[in-house]
């Protein structure tokens, strides 16, 4: 199968993950104002950085004073995901990706522009990538702005349902292949139950946020692979 | 705050940006080892699914609408409804129900 994804059809795929980093970042907005960040900060931080967990991170470290390799290594650890994610869709990229697109297309990598673009059922070429990129940036990024410039209008009960939008879209990306796939079920239902352990007792407690993510995906994705070996290249990637 | 804002979100920002880059460029060749494919093809769903839960529960300061959202969420993704349609009606249950509670 050879269907050729284009820009037009990332811009498509785009919309629903910029419209929940919208919401999501406009929350990030209001609380870098709290922390006594100014509005343009605010927005230029999540312009460069893209990511929610690191930033949240960022931001107290910022508000406390940290050191800057205190800030390193938080990123660091938190953002480790991105790795995996990047190393997983280096695998999916087609002819297109020269080495100076790989640069700029790897600045996207977050959960949901990977999950969406893993999801493909074929490879991705670089005009997909910037597509799929684009939305996302401009809702992080206006999202933040907005957040910081008017975060006081909104009335509590709406900004708290909007922490749910980030969330919704997790769900609808691991759902639909859980259905059809015992070893994605598997694997997402052991991440589940080792992310509850790594919460809940109490002799995790010091562990991040961040390392908590990394434990949980590694060692459920080791089962998934030893447990469930995905079928060879030829089917599977259906290149 | 003690440091130099520019210099924390320049920090922030090259940190990240060499973690997302440094592996699509040095590994440019397709991955043969089925163990490593196998691995790399279940990431997402395992970040996803340890970042979901139990995190989700407290994503609105209430766990009530919180779990309401959840629960509608879950049913419309089994439905395969769009990314936007279960974010939209996830947060909409929500907000329903810190209405009715």
């Amino acid at each position: 199968m050879k269907s050729k994804l284009g820009f037009k059809h990332g811009l498509r795929d785009g919309v629903p993950i910029g419209l929940g980093y919208l919401s999501v970042s406009f929350g990030f907005g209001i609380m870098a104002v709290g922390e006594g960040l100014s509005v343009l900060n605010a927005t230029i931080l999540s312009l460069f950085n893209l990511t929610s967990a690191g930033q949240v991170a960022g931001l107290s470290i910022i508000a406390s004073g940290g050191t800057y390799a205190e800030m390193a290594l938080a990123q660091l650890v938190i953002n480790m995901r991105y790795a995996l994610m990047s190393l997983s869709l280096s695998q999916k990229l087609d002819k297109s990706f020269t080495l100076f697109h790989r640069f700029t297309t790897s600045f996207g990598i977050t959960d949901e522009i990977f999950a969406v673009a893993a999801g493909k059922p074929c490879n991705i070429s670089r005009s997909y990538m910037y597509g799929l990129m684009l939305m996302p940036i401009i809702g992080w990024t206006g999202g933040t702005f907005l957040g910081a410039a008017a975060g006081e209008i909104l009335p509590e009960a709406v900004k708290n349902a909007l922490g749910l939008a980030i969330y919704g879209m997790f769900i609808a990306i691991v759902i639909p292949p859980a259905k059809k796939n015992s070893g994605v079920l598997t694997v997402a239902a052991t991440a589940i139950v080792l992310s509850c352990i790594l919460y809940y007792v109490p002799l995790f407690d010091n562990i991040s946020s961040g390392f908590s993510v990394i434990i949980c995906a590694v060692a459920a994705s080791v089962l998934g692979a030893v447990v469930f070996p995905v079928p060879s290249s030829d089917e599977e990637e259906s290149e | 705050m003690s440091g130099n804002i520019f210099i924390y979100i320049a920090v922030m920002a090259l940190t990240t940006y060499l973690i997302r880059m440094l592996p699509t460029v040095l590994f440019r060749k397709k991955i043969t080892s089925k163990f490593v494919k196998s691995f790399l093809f279940y990431v997402p769903y395992a970040v996803l699914g340890a970042m979901t839960v139990p995190s989700v529960f407290y994503s609105t300061g209430n766990v009530m609408t919180a779990a309401a959202g959840f629960i509608v969420a879950v049913i419309l993704a089994f439905r395969e409804k769009s990314l936007l349609t279960v974010a939209i009606a996830a947060c909409a249950a929500a907000f329903a129900v810190s209405m009715i509670c």
